[in-house]
């Protein structure tokens, strides 16, 4: 599965992206020079706590945000050769729900509670298929079969509320494999969702990825999914990538304290009950105040001065693998030390 | 949706029952009875204690209520003493300008107040937003007599473009009818529109940031849909209540505007019949407006229906 994808085309190309949000008294950096390349067919796994900028990033390819709040953006976005920060808002219609699409979350507050489901449905295929409301019908139909809804045929005429979440999940899937996108966004599909039906939806996902050969891009908390799930991994912490590599390769050998840190927190069943599970000290500070030099030093058990006032390069430990700390190399050794 | 109708329905029943007791002390609790109030002060109590008798005041109260309520179902509510006529009559006279008024007032109203609150909702924070909530306030503030005199002043007496005051019918012609409206029905509108601008606006920022909108974006929907289908329809209810209160108030309420402006409406019938203690007509039109209103919730209920499926379902 790893190495399946390498050599095809890249799909989605993002460069030095900066998103900003105008903050009380500065603009914050909510995405701080990401770099990231999906290509054609790949599932690419994000992952990071809470603030880390995941969903801004995801949230940025289709400039959700700009309906919502003020935002800057630097660097571009590559899209089938074009920069989608570049194009009239007006135009990106064209691309949303057609050529990128996105499932939310929370499948109940994401889909309007007062059409049905087959309404909703419909309106994506209208909308880029030019199709007719009983040609539409009969698709929606057919893509509530793919995404495993038993009788569609009743579904399509009924409202959110009615449907359990994995099922409502699996037709904020359906709506968003409408028109068969090149690029699916999956921004946390499965966190509002219980443990078994989680298990579905993630195998879904990677059978549509098969089936129809698009690219994902799979951003979660949920190490266990992103291992199950993703060709290569991104790490992201407070706006930054601090490392990427293949997933085998991550798991294997994690380069960056953060991602060691992440690692180490998944509890495991052959470890000893009652010690304690091991946690990153502290929180990920607020956007208002991000550090001078490494954004994780300040929770960074090896963090020295460097750390706090230089910006750390990216570096590649092997091909493929890059990761953007100062101490990458002497964690190894200062690990064998005490050893 | 017919169960929910039904229910709706048989849920009024009670109201009704409340509503008809209180109506009917209106007259049983003068004091002396309704006939000490018809005579007036100069009556004898013989005199009064014998139309009493002759009105049948004197009877046991559920007696009376039974009758009374038996005399409105059957379409009798009484003889005014003062307009020889029965009430139901001059209650009919009486609604037609009030209903005209409350009409033109209405749209008046929806004209400004629903474009405006969407789109300061939508564009919150900006001047244009600014602008309707300060507008709106003022609107809200001012007193619909002075506003009513301010305007007879301007286009009544100082641009001569409309009548100052008075009333045609729509028998005298349709823009005759509008011409005699127009004043009043600004006057009376304004302070619902900017009551319903600020009620949609905040219904509207509601769900502006609802995880649907933003999906709604992400499928690719264009912002007008965005804004006229997936905002407007979850934002109703509310907009729709309050468009109900407004419309309840315009013909309940107009008795002000009525009397500054000479329309022989049911305000001017409330006021003259209060004036000359004619008890039965009191009665009449509180029961007639009484029922009005409640028609008009019912009708708002039944929309809400048809556009939240989750009211009909009793699932909110």
């Amino acid at each position: 599965m790893k190495n399946v994808e390498n050599q095809s085309q890249v799909l989605l190309e993002i460069k030095d992206l900066r998103v900003l949000f105008q903050g009380r008294k500065k603009l914050l950096p909510a995405v701080d020079g990401v770099n990231l390349s999906i290509r054609q067919g790949e599932i690419v796994g994000v992952v990071g706590e809470s603030g880390s900028g995941k969903s801004v990033m995801s949230q940025t390819i289709l400039r959700l945000r700009e309906h919502e709040s003020e935002v800057q953006y630097e660097g571009s976005i590559l899209f089938d050769g074009q920069d989608i920060l570049k194009l009239p808002l007006a135009s990106m219609s064209k691309i949303r729900g057609n050529q990128i699409s996105v499932i939310f979350q929370d499948p109940l507050t994401s889909l309007n509670p007062v059409y049905t489901v087959g309404n909703q449905m419909s309106e994506v295929l209208m909308l880029h298929k030019k199709m007719s409301k009983q040609e539409a019908r009969e698709k929606s139909i057919e893509l509530l079969n793919l995404t495993g809804i038993p009788s569609p045929e009743r579904c399509i005429k009924q409202y959110p509320f009615e449907l359990s979440g994995g099922m409502q999940q699996r037709v904020m899937i359906a709506m968003a494999l409408a028109c068969e996108p090149k690029l699916l966004i999956a921004d946390e599909p499965t966190t509002a969702l219980d443990v078994t039906i989680q298990e579905q939806i993630l195998d879904l996902i990677v059978e549509l990825n098969k089936k129809l050969g698009m690219s994902v891009l799979f951003i979660t908390h949920d190490l266990s999914a992103m291992a199950q799930l993703c060709h290569s991994v991104r790490v992201m912490y407070l706006g930054q990538i601090v490392e990427e590599a293949a997933t085998a390769e991550l798991f294997a050998c994690p380069s960056h304290p953060y991602t060691r840190g992440l690692l180490s927190c998944i509890p495991r069943l052959d470890t000893d009950r009652e010690e304690e599970l091991p946690v990153i000290p502290g929180v990920v500070p607020p956007l208002t105040d991000v550090p001078v030099g490494c954004h994780f030093c300040t929770r960074c058990t090896l963090a020295d001065e460097k750390c706090r006032e230089e910006e750390p390069p990216v570096t590649e430990v092997t091909p493929g693998h890059k990761v953007k700390c100062w101490k990458y190399g002497q964690t190894e050794k200062e690990k064998e030390a005490v050893q | 949706m017919p169960s929910y109708i039904l229910k709706r329905i048989l849920s009024l029943i009670p109201v009704f029952f409340v509503m008809s007791v209180v109506i009917f002390l209106v007259v049983y609790l003068i004091p002396g009875g309704p006939a000490a109030s018809l005579l007036g002060m100069e009556a004898s109590q013989d005199q009064i204690n014998a139309l009493n008798t002759e009105l049948g005041f004197n009877r046991p109260f559920l007696v009376q209520y039974g009758d009374w309520v038996m005399n409105v179902l059957r379409g009798d509510w009484g003889t005014s003493y003062l307009l020889k006529q029965p009430v139901l009559q001059a209650i009919g006279e009486h609604f037609a300008p009030t209903m005209s008024l409350a009409v033109c007032a209405e749209i008046f109203t929806l004209i400004f107040s629903i474009p405006f609150g969407i789109l300061a909702a939508y564009k919150h924070g900006t001047t244009v937003d600014t602008v309707t909530v300060s507008v709106s306030m003022v609107g809200v503030a001012i007193p619909g007599f002075l506003l009513s005199m301010f305007l007879m002043l301007l286009f009544g007496v100082t641009l001569k473009w409309l009548p100052v005051a008075g009333y045609a019918a729509m028998s005298e012609g349709f823009g005759q009818h509008l011409r005699y409206l127009l004043l009043p029905a600004i006057s009376l509108g304004v302070a619902q529109a900017a009551y319903i601008t600020r009620m949609t606006r905040s219904s509207m920022m509601d769900v502006l940031y609802m995880g649907y909108i933003r999906t709604a974006r992400a499928k690719g929907v264009r912002e007008s849909a965005v804004v006229f289908k997936h905002m407007l329809k979850n934002a109703a209810p509310t907009i729709l209540t309050a468009i109900g209160q407004s419309f309840g108030g315009l013909i309940t309420g107009t008795i002000v505007t009525e009397t500054l402006f000479n329309i022989p409406g049911l305000g001017m019938l409330i006021i003259s019949s209060i004036n000359q203690r004619d008890v039965f007509v009191i009665q009449g039109v509180v029961l007639f407006v009484t029922l009005v209103y409640v028609l008009v919730n019912l009708v708002v209920d039944l929309t809400y229906g048809l556009v939240d499926p989750r009211i009909q379902m009793g699932k909110k």
